[in-house]
């Protein structure tokens, strides 16, 4: 007799082994169906959006308010100094600005003689709060507080400190998940900014502990580049805006092939104390066929 | 349906804690993993279907937030889940060495098998690296919660188990 019929006066139940052999279709099918298209991300972000956000939310806020209060006690002292010191940055600064002033009126000057549009203008941020990581090891990930409500949409790309983190690949009504550069899977399309070199930033998760990542595929014909060099996103990538702060060189190899070189490259963003983030909310033009 | 809200309110938890507290929390970037503590302790308390269960829905959380496409740490977890369930009928509550040694196996290979799955297939195969900067410590920092979210997870079992036979 097969164990799924029901017997007088028993309760149904279904034994394990089908209900696991239907969860297993029902997961191999939603793998088959995510895989290629996004037919379940808009319900279940949902979902979970009005379920687990407002929790992390909060533990966001408490963790946050106990480690700004720890932060009070502990750095008055290095607070004076600070403040002494930036105070005598703040001189050099003004003066230096001034400098770069006059430079910026020349070169508006100029600008306006050969009749260009400011090229790369402000871009419209959004500025976000981090409110949960990757529940892994091995992928970079985290979660923003802010999702489609606020007009936030997938691969919108994410700076903070003047760097670039990453871009966003999903979001919901009220959250969105950021994959950040250093993460394993991600890749960048760069270019040096002294040479206007292309090159690939990869993420590597075995250089994660010391703060590197990667770069490959530099051509560099006339050995130009140097350790130092600022690396920035590349006019040709399809998913990152152009001109956006990646990291700076600290280590060029010449690769095997004697054609491209590759190395080491420390990001401009501290990823381990990052808590808030800008979102670019413009996107990149995206060529339609 | 006290036991299911129970249950519900532990996933939800646990979950919450570890991309929160636990990710300011870890030891040399590592994370412990929690919801494999409570996917294989309801499996080997409860039985198999108690574990698929929750691992389904402790993995499918995590494909929602982190995952790249859904159902793949649902599967994981389901599987891991309905494997601990095997172990029911050697459970005693008493016993602290077999629920230690079923969770760091299902550590283990849950970390072996995301490995394999997500970073041998994309050409990373420096497999002795991620075994030991990886999964290794996030076994042994999961040993550690779990010798405290363990007895907690035991007693509220026991608690239910108590009103469920009045």
């Amino acid at each position: 007799m097969s164990p799924v019929i029901k017997k007088k006066g028993e309760r149904f139940t279904l034994p394990s082994k089908y209900l696991l052999f239907i969860l297993t279709l029902l997961c191999t099918a939603m793998m088959l169906v995510t895989f290629g298209t996004d037919a379940f991300d808009k319900p279940l972000n949902t979902v979970v959006g009005y379920i687990i956000v407002p929790f992390q939310r909060g533990i966001e806020k408490a963790g946050s308010w106990l480690s700004d209060r720890s932060d009070e006690f502990g750095q008055v002292k290095d607070l004076l100094e600070e403040n002494a010191r930036l105070k005598e940055e703040l001189a050099a600064l003004t003066e230096e600005n001034t400098l770069l002033q006059q430079d910026k009126y020349e070169l508006n000057e100029l600008r306006a003689l050969f009749a260009m549009d400011e090229q790369y203008g402000e871009y419209n941020k959004v500025g976000a709060r981090i409110i949960g990581r990757d529940t892994g090891n091995w992928y970079s990930t985290f979660i923003i507080d802010k999702g489609e409500n606020e007009g936030l949409s997938v691969d919108m790309n994410v700076i903070a400190e003047g760097g670039l983190v990453g871009r966003i690949t999903s979001v919901g009504p009220t959250w969105a998940k950021v994959t950040s550069v250093i993460s394993d899977n991600s890749s960048v399309s760069g270019m040096t900014l002294s040479t206007g070199d292309n090159l690939m930033v990869l993420g590597d998760l075995k250089l994660m502990a010391t703060g590197c990542i990667t770069f490959s595929q530099l051509l560099d014909g006339k050995n130009a580049v140097k350790e130092g060099d600022k690396v920035v996103t590349s006019d040709i990538s399809d998913k990152y805006l152009p001109n956006i702060l990646i990291g700076y060189i600290s280590s060029i190899n010449k690769d095997p092939n004697n054609l491209t070189k590759s190395g080491l490259l420390v990001p401009a963003v501290d990823f381990e104390h990052l808590g808030e983030v800008l979102v670019i909310t413009d996107l990149k033009q995206a060529v339609t066929e | 349906m006290l036991r299911k809200i129970i249950v519900a309110a532990f996933i939800m938890i646990c979950f919450i804690l570890q991309c929160s507290v636990f990710t300011s929390l870890a030891f040399a970037g590592i994370v412990p993993n929690l919801l494999i503590v409570l996917t294989s302790s309801f499996g080997f308390m409860r039985g198999e279907k108690e574990g698929l269960v929750i691992g389904f829905f402790c993995g499918l959380l995590n494909d929602i937030f982190f995952g790249g496409f859904l159902g793949f740490y649902a599967l994981l977890m389901m599987y891991i889940g309905y494997l601990n369930g095997k172990f029911c009928k050697i459970f005693y509550p008493e016993d602290i060495k077999l629920p230690l040694a079923l969770i760091v196996i299902s550590d283990l290979s849950y970390g072996i098998i995301c490995y394999v799955l997500t970073f041998m297939l994309r050409g990373r195969f420096h497999f002795s690296y991620y075994f030991t900067h990886i999964i290794l410590p996030e076994v042994l920092y999961t040993i550690l919660i779990t010798l405290l979210l363990y007895p907690l997870i035991l007693k509220v079992n026991e608690k239910l188990e108590k009103r469920e036979n009045v």
